[in-house]
């Protein structure tokens, strides 16, 4: 088995190589705004440290979000593309549920929430029963609107940390951003364990920003 | 191989996602999705929309169009892909894919110019273009006279829509008239039935003192919207096939007369005229008449491959082969402004394609502005 795990849904542009035991090599970068052009140059680095080829990879592995579009899709489409290309499936994760898992391998345990930035003052999130245990389905929310449902419980991400008066405290040592070492992990447990993953789908929880056109004005002076 | 590349091309820059396989100027293939349905409640493209659907639609229209060509994805020289202009999402889903199909083959990745697309497209139609080609591009996002010595490397802005891009004209008259969006297709239909000349409508931009080839169509569609409005006014019904007639006609009489002008200025004697409006039938019959007295030969492609389309792109990326382009690196970025003189985005000097290069300037930033749809 070797993942290639790829997530763009947060500000971190992350890939990792992973051979259903341990992270081989893992790149992370954060720029909000170069996803598009991140991504490629980071699976090449990756695969060169490890010494692997693109083409001895068995498992594509994709954080399908939520997150904001423009970013997410660069992810979900250059997994379908190498998907398509190599002749090997694409495993679809939560974006909030490796977030989750690396906050497990970081030590937090019991309930906890992930929150990521949504922008628009919106978070991204869901909450955990622990670190591989999700109890409510990702959804989108003004951190003020939250109120009970993340009250008193640890929250971790870069949503929690956005938002400090929504949320309870955001332990020390916990991830801001998606790792894709993590996002690798979890999908190899499991993939391990003959779980059925995601479909390579992106989690926009929100419709599109249709602008309509202002209506057709008038131009003659009245 | 270097006079014949096989390409695969991959064009996202607006509401259709676009994958066309060539052999150098021959064309294997042309799988378009479009999206352009989701978006005519809107009466324009809905960027977010469009960025959608070609997520939706990148791997099926690729899979169609290999399957279209006969060709196995191992026998291509190379995947080229629109870079820009274009709506930055948009552009970002073809860029990505295009990168990622590259490396999962090991081909080189060219990104290469929208506009230079639309005139190498000829190619496919009427073999290799003249050199220089003087090319008038028409739709809803641009209008533009190009003179383009070298079509991988060369190509000249002489002129272009100071306001309003030709197509966009016509999507707000057929809004003026509830004719529905896209305009173009609707107005060439009505306009058949109509007189072109029953309404002088203005011609902008042709005074002795204006720009010799930059266009202008505010001030038309503000002039017909204006005597559409006075029939409403004075409870008179609006002769629809009349307006759509006279208004065409105000364009295409603009774009013809510039378009010749240009060639009889330059000495060029021949005339190439693509994107969406290119496939408005006025404007073919008025370019054929004008180009027949000026003694130019005109070059005009079928319809389906003036708007946009993949097969455009895997042509300029044939012809980048063919003729020993750098390609592009694997840090290449979507440019939703990226200028006509760019034809294609090579590596940085010194380059070595096979490790990552990034640009340190911000070009991804969504453009929710400007329809366009060809
Ligand atoms: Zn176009």
């Amino acid at each position: 088995m070797l993942l290639l795990a790829l997530d763009t849904a947060t500000p971190a542009v992350t890939v990792a190589l992973h051979d259903g035991t341990a992270v081989l090599a893992e790149s992370r970068q954060t720029d909000a705004r170069r996803h598009g052009e991140l991504l490629l140059p980071a699976v090449d680095r990756v695969l060169a440290e490890a010494g692997a080829a693109l083409g001895e990879v068995t498992d594509l592995i994709v954080g399908v979000g939520p997150g904001p579009y423009t970013g997410l899709r660069v992810g979900l489409v250059t997994a379908a593309t190498f998907g398509a290309a190599l002749d090997i499936p694409v495993h679809g994760l939560c974006t909030l549920d490796g977030i989750a898992y690396a906050a497990g391998q970081a030590g937090l345990t019991g309930p906890f929430v992930v929150a990521t930035d949504a922008r628009r003052k919106e978070v991204y999130w869901a909450r955990y029963e622990d670190a591989r245990t999700r109890v409510t389905e990702p959804a989108v929310d003004r951190p003020a609107d939250l109120g009970e449902r993340v009250a008193g419980l640890p929250a971790v991400g870069a949503g929690a940390l956005l938002y400090p008066d929504a949320f309870g405290d955001v332990p020390a040592g916990m991830p801001e951003h998606q790792s894709a070492g993590a996002l690798a992990a979890l999908a190899a447990e499991q993939l391990a364990r003959g779980a059925e993953l995601l479909p390579n789908q992106p989690l926009y929880l929100r419709r599109p920003d249709a602008q309509v056109p202002a209506n057709y004005k008038v131009v003659t002076p009245r | 191989m270097a006079d014949e590349p096989l390409v695969l091309g991959i064009e996202t820059s607006c509401d259709e996602t676009g994958v066309g396989i060539v052999r150098g100027h021959t064309l294997l293939a042309d799988a378009v999705a479009s999206s352009v349905d989701e978006h005519a409640r809107f009466g324009g493209v809905v960027p977010e929309v469009a960025s959608r659907a070609h997520l939706e639609a990148m791997v099926p229209t690729i899979q169609r169009a290999l399957k279209e060509a006969g060709v196995a994805p191992s026998d291509l020289d190379g995947i080229a892909v629109t870079a820009g202009p274009g709506l930055a999402g948009a552009l970002l889903v073809g860029v990505s894919a295009a990168k990622a199909y590259a490396y999962a083959l090991g081909k080189p990745l060219y990104g290469v110019n929208h506009l230079a697309s639309h005139i190498c497209v000829d190619q496919l139609e009427h073999g290799p273009l003249p050199e220089p080609t003087m090319a008038l591009l028409v739709s809803g996002g641009h209008s533009s006279l190009l003179l383009a010595p070298d079509i991988t490397s060369d190509v000249r802005p002489l002129g272009s829509t100071i306001d309003d891009a030709a197509g966009e004209a016509f999507d707000k008259i057929a809004r003026v008239l509830n004719l529905g969006f896209p305009g173009g297709p609707v107005i060439d239909r009505i306009a058949r039935e109509g007189d072109p000349d029953a309404i002088a409508f203005p011609r902008g931009l042709t005074g002795p003192r204006d720009a010799a080839y930059d266009f202008s169509f505010s001030g038309l569609k503000t002039a017909v919207a204006r005597w559409i409005e006075a029939k409403r006014a004075a409870g008179e019904d609006v002769p629809v096939a009349d307006v759509s007639a006279s208004f065409q006609e105000a364009v295409v009489d603009v774009l013809t007369r510039k378009a010749v002008r240009a060639c009889r200025d330059e000495g060029v004697d021949h005339l190439m005229i693509g994107g969406g409006v290119a496939a408005n039938s006025r404007l073919r019959a008025m370019a054929e008449r004008r180009c027949e007295d000026a003694g130019i030969t005109l070059r005009v492609p079928r319809p389906k491959l003036c708007t946009d389309n993949g097969a455009m792109v895997a042509a300029l990326g044939a012809e980048m082969v063919a003729r020993g382009r750098a390609a592009s690196s694997w840090g290449l970025s979507a440019d939703s402004s990226l200028p006509v003189t760019d034809p294609h985005v090579p590596a940085p000097a010194g380059h070595d394609h096979d490790h990552g290069h990034v640009h340190d300037h911000d070009h991804v930033h969504e453009l929710s502005r400007k329809n366009l749809y060809a």
